[in-house]
Parts: C-alpha cells; sequence; structure tokens
C-alpha cells in the first residue's frame, strides 16, 4: 500500500483539497485516449472547427494529446469537440488502458520486455 | 505557432492501446528533456487554459480572458508494440495547477518523480501528489554535472522515501539512460503484491 500524506523530515507537505471544484470535461475522455475516425461518415453539417478535426484524424489513429497540439486548440476545447464527435458516431475513442487491465501481468510485462528492447 | 499544423504523425496501423505516465518535478529539473529524450515524437505540447483558482476552463463556453491563464503540458509518444503505445506527459510543478495534474494522473499507468541533488526537497511535493493520488511511482535522479552525489542511502532518507519505492538514477539527456525510470516503474507494477495472476 502506498502512504499517504506521509511526513518528510518534520515538515508537512501543504495539502490542497480538491473536492467540490467543478469538473467541465468529461471523465472518460483522457489526453491519452486514441483517436478513430470512421470514414463513411458524412462530413458536411458538422461545424468548421469539428470538420477539421475530423479531417485531421481521417488518416490515421492519434491521441487526443496530438490531435490538440497539432490543431493548436486548447486541450479542453478538444475534448469538447470530440465527446460530440464519439456521441455521432464520427469518432471511436478508445481510454488508455484502464486500471484494472493494469494488473493484467502479460501487458506489463509485455510493456517491460519493450522498454527493455528499447 | 508552428505553421505545419496539418502534418499527423499517426500511429503504426495495429496500435490499439494506449497507456499514459505522468512525469512531475521541480521547475527546470529535466521534465522535458525527459519526455523529449524518450520520445519518438518531437515533443510537444498541448494547451489548457485555466482560471486563476485553477479549474480547467471549457473555451467554447465563452469567459474573460484576463482571469484565465494558458500553461502548457509537454508530452511525448513512445510505441511500444504492434498494439501498445505509451504517451509520456511531464506537467508543470506550480501548485496552482493542482487540478490539471490530479486530471492527468487518473488513469495513468504509473509516474516519475525528478530530483535534482541541488535541491532535494524540491521534490517532495511531486512525491506527495503522486502518493495523495494513489499512483505508483519512481523517484529518478537526475545527474546534473555540477549538482552534489549522495550514496543510495542518503538520499532514501533524504527523500523520505517508501522502503519500496525504487530510486534510480539517469541522464535525462539520453535516451537509453531516461528508459530506465520507465523500466523501473513497470518492474515495480510487476512486483506489487496486489498483482494476482491472471485467473
Ligand atoms: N547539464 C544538464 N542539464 C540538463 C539536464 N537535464 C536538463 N538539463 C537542462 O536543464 C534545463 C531545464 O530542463 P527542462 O527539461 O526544460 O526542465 P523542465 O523540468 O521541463 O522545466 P520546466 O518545465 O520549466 O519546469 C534545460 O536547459 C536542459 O537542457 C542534465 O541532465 N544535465
Ligand atoms: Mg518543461
Amino acid at each position: 500500500m502506498t502512504p499517504r500524506g506521509r511526513r518528510r523530515a518534520g515538515m508537512v507537505r501543504p495539502y490542497t483539497p480538491t473536492g467540490g471544484r467543478a469538473a467541465p470535461t468529461r471523465r472518460t475522455l483522457d489526453l491519452a485516449t486514441l483517436l478513430i475516425a470512421d470514414p463513411d461518415k458524412p462530413l458536411h453539417g458538422l461545424d468548421a472547427h469539428s470538420r477539421r478535426l475530423m479531417q485531421h484524424c481521417l488518416p490515421g489513429v492519434l491521441s487526443l494529446a496530438e490531435v490538440s497540439a497539432d490543431l493548436q486548440l486548447p486541450a479542453a476545447v478538444t475534448k469538447v469537440l470530440v465527446s460530440s464527435l464519439v456521441d455521432s458516431s464520427h469518432l471511436v475513442s478508445r481510454d488508455p488502458v484502464p486500471a484494472a487491465q493494469q494488473h493484467d501481468r502479460q501487458l506489463l510485462e509485455r510493456i517491460r520486455d519493450a522498454l527493455i528492447n528499447l | 505557432m508552428r505553421s505545419s499544423t496539418s502534418e499527423g504523425n499517426y500511429l503504426a496501423p495495429g496500435v490499439s492501446h494506449s497507456v499514459k505516465i505522468v512525469v512531475l518535478g521541480p521547475f527546470a529539473v529535466g521534465k522535458t528533456t525527459f519526455v523529449g529524450a524518450v520520445s519518438e515524437i518531437r515533443p510537444t505540447s498541448t494547451e489548457e487554459r485555466m482560471t486563476k483558482a485553477g479549474e480547467i476552463v471549457d473555451t467554447l463556453r465563452g469567459l474573460s480572458d484576463k482571469n484565465t491563464t494558458t500553461v502548457a503540458l509537454d508530452f511525448g509518444r513512445l510505441t511500444l508494440t504492434d498494439d501498445i503505445v505509451l504517451y509520456m506527459f511531464g506537467g508543470p510543478g506550480q501548485p496552482r495547477f493542482d487540478y490539471m495534474i490530479d486530471e492527468l494522473m487518473q488513469g495513468a499507468l504509473g509516474g516519475v518523480v525528478l530530483v535534482d541533488t541541488a535541491r532535494i526537497t524540491e521534490s517532495w511535493d511531486a512525491m506527495g501528489r503522486m502518493e495523495e493520488a494513489d499512483l505508483p511511482y519512481v523517484v529518478a535522479v537526475n545527474t546534473f554535472a555540477a549538482s552534489p552525489r549522495y550514496s543510495e542511502s542518503e538520499l532514501r532518507k533524504a527523500l523520505d522515501l517508501h522502503p519500496s519505492t525504487p530510486l534510480v538514477e539517469c541522464d535525462v539527456r539520453e535516451k537509453s539512460s531516461a528508459k530506465s525510470p520507465l523500466i523501473a516503474l513497470v518492474s515495480h507494477l510487476l512486483s506489487r503484491p496486489s498483482l494476482e495472476p491472471a485467473s
């Protein structure tokens, strides 16, 4: 178990409560979420930002962070655009491997071996 | 401002899973250098607009700029296997960005806390953040030539490091060296007692 709120050499680390703050972003969209565009979905009817985002995603898979950086859109804005494109099935999103699956030994071993062989 | 924004550095076909590692540490400890050394793409940054209170705001909904500040979040990418890609995010150290770091740590595989031995205590905050988020992490000492050298036990004591938390040294400018905290982190995850064999 990870120790919480440990004191370091007698000093107390200042603690900032985070509860109660508004969180406008969807928890399901992460900066490391992979975005896959559906090439069969028509782009007409989309606003200019959403169309540009789709055009950027159509050639291949990118993370939300990369799309945000490539299009020079703030991450929060990118998340709003992406979530509505996911709702309309223009995009499929794949969240980073959730904590539960990270307990999968085989996956971790593959990651470790790939890093070692880098 | 970059001009070539239409160039996408697309992932190889078949990459279907991402994992995320968060790199924290005090000002100028080498977070951006670390991410850049390991990344297969030129390290980039994504921008978050935040209120003075530290909330990420949705700029599509309109707001007055004087109450907001912009912060860049560095990231890099490393394709590990035919199907797995690793994203590394280097977060700003200042406490006013706590909210953003909390969000960044959610869904992460683990964390790397960078330390400069000339100012060890400045990394306490980052270590505390990882512990509060219950995110497994490793501590990586970035070996600046001008900074003092200590033994592992001296460092562990000065950092008040939990005995099970790995401590590694690296030169964040070199890929071969900078990957060692990542290997230590994944080995650490594999060694945790909570990790049961799949049934
Ligand atoms: N000599 C030496 N210089 C380093 C090393 N690592 C980083 N630097 C330099 O230290 C400076 C800060 O490194 P960054 O990677 O920008 O640090 P950072 O943590 O991202 O800094 P902020 O984002 O501003 O907090 C840069 O000029 C780097 O070139 C190192 O291992 N040795
Ligand atoms: Mg930096």
